[in-house]
């Protein structure tokens, strides 16, 4: 394979796609630092896995289930639910806003 | 008795408390008092319980009651602070979980407190268990007890310092790759991996789900052995907790031989870069097995190097998913928290799964695991155990992971093939270099508890490495 360099456009575009902000600098500094990683990585294209079944999952357990009920044990309260939000508002959770006031 | 109460294992304590020597209230007070002189200096504890007397006292009116019938009753215990405790503020070593406290408590430690054990605290570690050396905290790093200008190792590095400085009896660390077994080594304890699936992640702040594995980390394998049987099994909670049947493996520690035991010595896990007294150290470790009546063999595993592709892309990978909840909505602080390791973690996870780049990291690296399981499961087919280092050096500086993004999985190269696979692994002290502890590796087969815990325990009882530095 051949040797990729991760450049600080990339790293802008990541930190988009991650929801992280990065200033210049760190754009900077993890470019350099991605791009090693990446080749550190890249030698296991020296093992050969055509045929190979991927594994994801290691102790070979399959479709566990539950009923599907609700498990009052599991369940918080509002009250729980919200105990460590910072800005609650009746009872929920306020975010941020997606919509435009006057998009239809 | 002539021992100190901070001298004693768990189960030394708990004959102790029957044969009423002290009381619970005397061993927790003796561990708060040593908790007040020395954690200023090592930075073991980032919270401590302020009920613990108050729970030390019901638990010795529990005992006047019921007697001895909870397995751990009145034993005081560190946790490491990615494990969520009810009333105890939980931040996994983060600023984006400062001061948060949890909604719900973790499987582990309800069954420690349904066993009857008191946490003392929460213990430091690499912030979001991103790191092998502590030094991820944003709350400063932990300092090493055998040498306090050194890392004491991670993640668990404040569970592993909390027992090298007997700061705990016992202490619960978990693992994604390397994170109980390297800082156990580091700091001179022993820590034991249990197999993945075995211990349930319901509760723990997740790393790499696919690899998480709590244990403990204790004095002796005896003790890891107990706190095992107490906290494995299946969890209605976890998916992929196994429906094994859970041992009492302190109760299986029986062998007084290694005869008809067959033990792997990976000559690839001695690696070039290693020194010299570390590969001695292991090898004299393979001769005293041999001694006990194991049959040694040399085998050759695929370069460990290799796995570190693997569980990078894997564990980012899985990352860059599992912190994509902390928004600062619904609890904690927003993403500008995250410090640079864990932004560095979550990006390269979010490339190695991002369009166009998937085929070529995630899937070639689930692949490659496919392999190294094979390897393994061709291993075990004759041989019992596998040993090497856990790590290929003592503890290294302070400042040491500066400028390096793959401090961890370097430090880790050992022990991350074990853990792609989710193999049973214990680490135990084998000898010193520099004054610094070294720590020997016996791994075996998933669900190899029982066997892996009596062969370490066999060498432990034969050999003479457990020391502790002194804080008095």
């Amino acid at each position: 394979m051949a040797k990729i360099t991760i450049t600080i456009d990339d790293v802008a575009k990541i930190g988009v796609l991650a929801n992280l902000p990065v200033s210049e600098s760190e754009k900077k500094l993890f470019a350099g630092q991605f791009s090693k990683t990446i080749d550190v990585i890249g030698e296991f294209n020296e093992i050969d896995t055509s045929g190979i079944t991927p594994t994801s999952q290691v102790n070979h357990l399959e479709n566990v289930t539950r009923p599907d009920e609700i498990d009052p044990d599991r369940v918080l309260t509002q009250a729980e639910a919200l105990s460590g939000a910072k800005n609650v508002h009746q009872g929920f959770f306020v975010v941020k806003q997606i919509l435009e006031k006057d998009s239809e | 008795m002539n021992k100190q109460i901070h001298e004693l294992s768990v189960i030394e304590l708990l004959r102790g408390l029957e044969d009423k020597h002290f009381s619970v209230v005397d061993i927790v007070s003796h561990y708060l008092d040593r908790l007040n002189r020395f954690n200023p200096i090592l930075n073991v504890y980032l919270s401590t319980n302020e009920n613990a007397l108050a729970q030390a006292k019901q638990a010795d009116e529990e005992i006047k009651k019921n007697g001895f019938i909870k397995p751990l009753i009145g034993i005081p215990i560190a946790v490491k602070d990615n494990f969520l405790t009810c009333g105890l503020p939980t931040t996994a070593s983060s600023l984006v979980l400062e001061e948060y406290y949890p909604q719900y408590e973790s499987t582990v430690t309800r069954r420690l407190l349904d066993a009857g054990a008191i946490i003392l605290g929460k213990t430091n570690m690499d912030a979001w268990a991103h790191g092998s050396s502590t030094e991820s905290s944003q709350y400063g790093p932990t300092l090493n007890p055998w040498d306090i200008g050194r890392l004491p190792g991670g993640s668990s590095g404040g569970s592993a310092a909390a027992i090298a400085a007997r700061l705990a009896p016992v202490a619960i660390g978990s693992e994604t790759s390397g994170s109980i077994r390297q800082p156990a080594a580091w700091c001179g304890v022993t820590g034991f991996k249990p197999s993945y699936g075995r211990v349930s992640r319901y509760g723990v702040i997740a790393m790499a789900s696919s690899t998480d594995s709590p244990g403990p980390i204790a004095r002796t394998v005896e003790d890891a052995a107990l706190i095992t049987s107490v906290i494995a099994g299946i969890d209605k909670y976890d998916a992929t907790t196994s429906p094994r049947e859970v041992e009492p493996y302190h109760q299986l520690l029986k062998r007084k031989d290694l005869k008809g035991i067959k033990i792997a010595l990976v000559k690839d896990y001695l690696l070039p870069s290693m020194r010299t007294e570390v590969k001695t150290l292991i090898q004299n470790a393979a001769k005293h097995l041999e001694s006990l009546g194991a049959k040694i063999e040399e085998i050759s595993l695929l370069d460990p190097k290799y796995s570190i592709g693997v569980y990078t892309v894997i564990q980012r990978s899985e990352v860059s998913s599992n912190l994509a909840r902390y928004d600062g909505i619904r609890f904690g602080h927003g993403r500008e928290s995250f410090g640079d390791e864990a932004k560095r973690r979550i990006m390269l996870g979010t490339y190695t799964l991002s369009t166009g780049y998937y085929d070529a990291y995630y899937k070639k690296a689930v692949a490659v695991r496919s392999k190294i399981i094979e390897e393994f499961e061709n291993t075990f087919k004759q041989f019992d155990a596998y040993i090497g280092a856990v790590s290929p050096g003592p503890a290294q500086k302070l400042g040491a992971t500066q400028n390096e993004s793959m401090f961890g999985e370097m430090a880790d190269v050992l022990v991350n093939p074990s853990s792609i696979a989710g193999l049973t692994s214990a680490g135990v002290p084998c000898g010193f270099v520099d004054g610094l502890p070294i720590g020997l590796q016996i791994t075996g087969n998933q669900f190899e508890e029982a066997k892996i815990l009596d062969i370490a325990n066999l060498y432990q009882q034969t050999t003479d490495f457990v020391k502790f530095p002194k804080y008095d």
